[in-house]
């Protein structure tokens, strides 16, 4: 493809012209609050300065879950209401079921395993001679987009009939203790559990490195306390680690399981919903964006914001418990 | 006191000022003569003078055919786009269904878009987001093709756009070579179908080989071989009330039909040739499915006319060739019904230019150029079946054009896109994953969008 610079001017007036028009409202921003008044209470000046903010947040957030939430109250087309049938179909439909259970395992399983196993590893590689090499290695998946680890991970899962030559690893591995190469991601209700080995696998070197950071956090002073008072590895490990790191804990728990809960990526590479491994976030896509049932999409969408929530709320009141 | 000092202030000014005159100067890009304008005098360009000169016009095109089939689109069109100076920018996708919805509802559709699935089409007529098409573009329909066509494209009335390629469904592949080897003859009758199944499987070789997986689509070839066992058993009017719901999803009849699809695909002595038990139907891209014929390892392999693009470079394509395809034969083999599909061409603006390349693409030199240029079928009259670049092509194209043919649409194209573009495709996915026939049935009626 040649580029041609005289058919994309348009393009670049249309950029110059954006970037002009940013400087201008900052500029305009600006000498409003210069011309403002000053009192004590700067009243005038926090309205000039967060409206801005609050305007883009409206037309981006507030109006499009406004919107959202009205349309899963309305029939496919977005004519009709129909009331709570696409929150009646949710719940009732078996194939719906099967997502939202599949939701829950995947928010029941990843933050666990993502935490155990990551603060299994930090405490382990701690203040050993190779611990920045353990740690790099096991972060290295974490520079991997969720597209390409399920791309890669559907190359370690293939199957090859028993006569042919396995190109997944995982098969080979089972051809070679003998055993006969199996569908892994075509056998309910297994595949669920093999699409979050490939979600741990990516996050587990986030929990790694957030916890191991928490670990060298905690004071010599406790540490060698505990040690004068003769604590075994172990006691040392649920007596002194895991509270003194309690709040990074959570601080892991809860972006993995918000992560969770909007999982998309994995599921769509891997399978694309099919074999019973669908989660909320792929149905959502699927009813609301390739079968045009915008509500049924809309009340996923909804339910799914309903289950962020309170994961938000506990973190927003932990975090203001830490602060006081 | 002031939160900014003045000369700082002068600076952002003077700044802003200064850049916004850049954007104005910047503003106004001369005309740039188009690449064909020089060259629309020439005498190749009297063929193309009834469509006018329309220069310095873009009209955007948007579909699901990509890669080396949209080269040969832009390729055949490109005498027409010289001559007009009508600038043709050709986007292909690979998620054609979701992202024509996306650009519709942000306000940034294309001018044109090739609509595989009439039942997508009808969506946006009924939206309003559809131009009808003009009188020109529908006295080439009524030429060019037969009433059951323009009929897919008609939505309340009111006719939205021509066809334009097409395929012929109702094909099973075989290799002639292994047929005389072997001594088989070619089926004329869904027992002899049968009884030639268990012949070959006896052999030592798994008769059928089929491949369902397509990323977003997977499981759409099982639903085309649903459609042509029922449009054979029940008959088309019955095809066109199940097509239309007024034939449940889990009626007896369709469960009767489905099974007998399942005799085959969900027969672990029939399937799947070269790729392993019935379930690794759904994790073989549907482009490998045959590929197996050519080793050997597979007798027969269902498929429409454009697997003849699939095939192992080097696979001769022709009755005494590697390769080649019979009509999948029903229980009487007087009765023919054939099975197909094809894209429709529907406009999202009215410009002129837009229309003129509609009825351009709705001409008998659009259809005939691109046959000349690689594998390609179209349903239109006046296309010479001679240009064809295959065997296969030229003998879908008969049929097509035969006015005795009774053609029917691929079904799942033509339902609401949650059961023909969803469940349906999921359902037979799951089915031949192996839940059983009623349960899958159930599941794809209930969810049928009532209103």
């Amino acid at each position: 493809m040649d580029f041609d610079f005289a058919a994309e001017l348009p393009k670049l007036v249309q950029l110059l012209i954006g970037v002009a028009a940013f400087l201008v409202v900052v500029a305009v921003i600006l000498v409003l609050v210069d011309r403002a008044p000053m009192r004590r209470r700067a009243w005038t000046h926090a309205t000039i300065l967060l409206l801005p903010a609050l305007l883009l947040l409206t037309i981006g957030l507030v109006i499009p879950a406004v919107r959202t939430t009205l349309l899963s109250f309305m029939s496919g087309d977005g004519k009709q209401w129909v009331g709570m049938d696409n929150y009646g179909w949710m719940f009732t439909q078996p194939e719906a079921v099967t997502v939202l259970r599949n939701t829950l395992i995947w928010v029941l399983l990843v933050p666990l395993l993502v935490t155990a196993i990551g603060l299994v590893y930090a405490v382990l590689v701690d203040r050993t001679r190779f611990e920045s090499l353990a740690k790099s290695l096991v972060f290295l998946p974490m520079a991997i987009s969720f597209v390409g680890a399920g791309i890669i991970w559907r190359f370690v899962y293939a199957y090859r009939a028993e006569e042919q030559d396995q190109i997944g690893l995982l098969n080979q591995l089972v051809v070679a203790v003998g055993g006969e190469p199996q569908q892994w991601l075509q056998e309910p209700p297994l595949n669920t559990l093999f699409l979050i080995v490939v979600m741990v696998w990516i996050q587990a070197g986030f929990a790694t490195v957030v916890l191991s950071a928490a670990i060298k956090g905690i004071p010599a002073e406790i540490v060698e306390a505990a040690k004068l008072d003769g604590a075994t590895p172990l006691q040392m490990f649920f007596r002194v680690t895991l509270p003194s790191i309690r709040s990074a804990i959570v601080v892991v728990m809860v972006t993995q399981s918000i992560g969770t809960l909007k999982l998309f990526d994995i599921v769509r590479t891997m399978t694309g919903g099919q074999f019973d491994t669908s989660v909320i976030a792929n149905e959502m896509y699927n009813q609301a964006f390739r079968y045009g049932e915008t509500g049924k999409g809309a009340a996923l969408a909804v339910f799914l914001f309903v289950l962020v929530t309170p994961i938000v709320i506990y973190q927003i009141r932990q975090r203001r418990e830490a602060l006081r | 006191m002031s939160l900014l000092s003045r000369p700082n202030r002068a600076v952002l000014v003077a700044g802003t000022i200064g850049l916004a005159l850049v954007a104005t100067a910047c503003g106004s890009p001369e005309a740039k003569p188009s690449a064909g304008g020089s060259s629309s005098t020439s005498p190749e360009c009297a063929a193309f003078s009834q469509y006018g000169k329309h220069e310095g016009k873009t009209v955007s095109i948007y579909s699901p055919i990509r890669d080396a089939e949209a080269d040969l689109f832009e390729q055949a069109w490109k005498p027409f786009a010289q001559c007009t100076g009508i600038k043709i920018t050709y986007e292909g996708t690979g998620e054609f269904e979701a992202q024509i919805q996306v650009r519709a509802d942000g306000g940034n559709p294309p001018d044109i878009a090739f609509f595989p699935q009439p039942g997508l089409l009808e969506r946006f007529a009924k939206a309003g987001k559809l131009k009808p098409a003009s009188e020109e573009v529908k006295k080439l329909t009524a030429e060019g093709w037969s009433a059951d066509w323009a009929k897919y494209a008609t939505v309340d009335g009111t006719f939205y756009g021509a066809p334009l390629g097409a395929s012929v469904k109702s094909f099973v592949w075989y290799s002639p070579k292994m047929f005389t080897e072997k001594g088989w003859a070619v089926p004329k009758t869904w027992d002899e179908l049968m009884t030639l199944s268990t012949t070959i499987a006896g052999t030592g070789i798994k008769p059928w080989c089929a491949g369902i997986e397509s990323g977003d689509a997977t499981g759409w070839p099982a639903t085309d071989w649903i459609e042509d066992i029922l449009l054979r058993e029940i008959g088309p009017e019955g095809y066109d009330d199940w097509v239309a719901h007024k034939l449940p999803f889990n009626d007896p009849k369709v469960v009767a039909a489905v099974d007998k699809v399942g005799a085959i695909l969900k027969n672990d002595k029939f399937v799947n040739g070269g790729y392993g038990p019935v379930k690794s139907i759904a994790s073989t891209a549907f482009q490998e499915g045959g590929v197996p014929i050519t080793q050997g390892k597979c007798a027969l392999h269902r498929q429409a006319s454009f697997y003849a693009n699939f095939w192992p470079e080097g696979t001769k394509v022709a009755e005494d060739g590697d390769v080649f395809a019979f009509y999948l034969p029903g229980n009487d083999p007087a009765k023919k019904p054939v099975l197909g599909a094809g894209e429709f061409v529907a406009a999202f603006a009215d410009r002129p230019e837009v229309q003129t390349v509609q009825a351009y693409l709705a001409s008998a030199e659009f259809p005939t150029a691109r046959m000349k240029l690689g594998t390609y079928v179209t349903a239109r009259k006046g296309v010479d079946p001679a240009n064809a670049q295959n065997p296969i092509d030229k003998l879908s194209m008969e049929m097509l054009q035969d006015p005795s043919t009774i053609f029917r649409f691929d079904g799942s194209d033509l339902m609401p896109a949650a059961v023909g573009a969803g469940t349906f495709w999921k359902g037979m996915t799951d089915w031949i994953n192996g839940k059983d026939t009623k349960t899958v049935l159930d599941y794809i009626d209930a969810s049928w969008p009532k209103s």
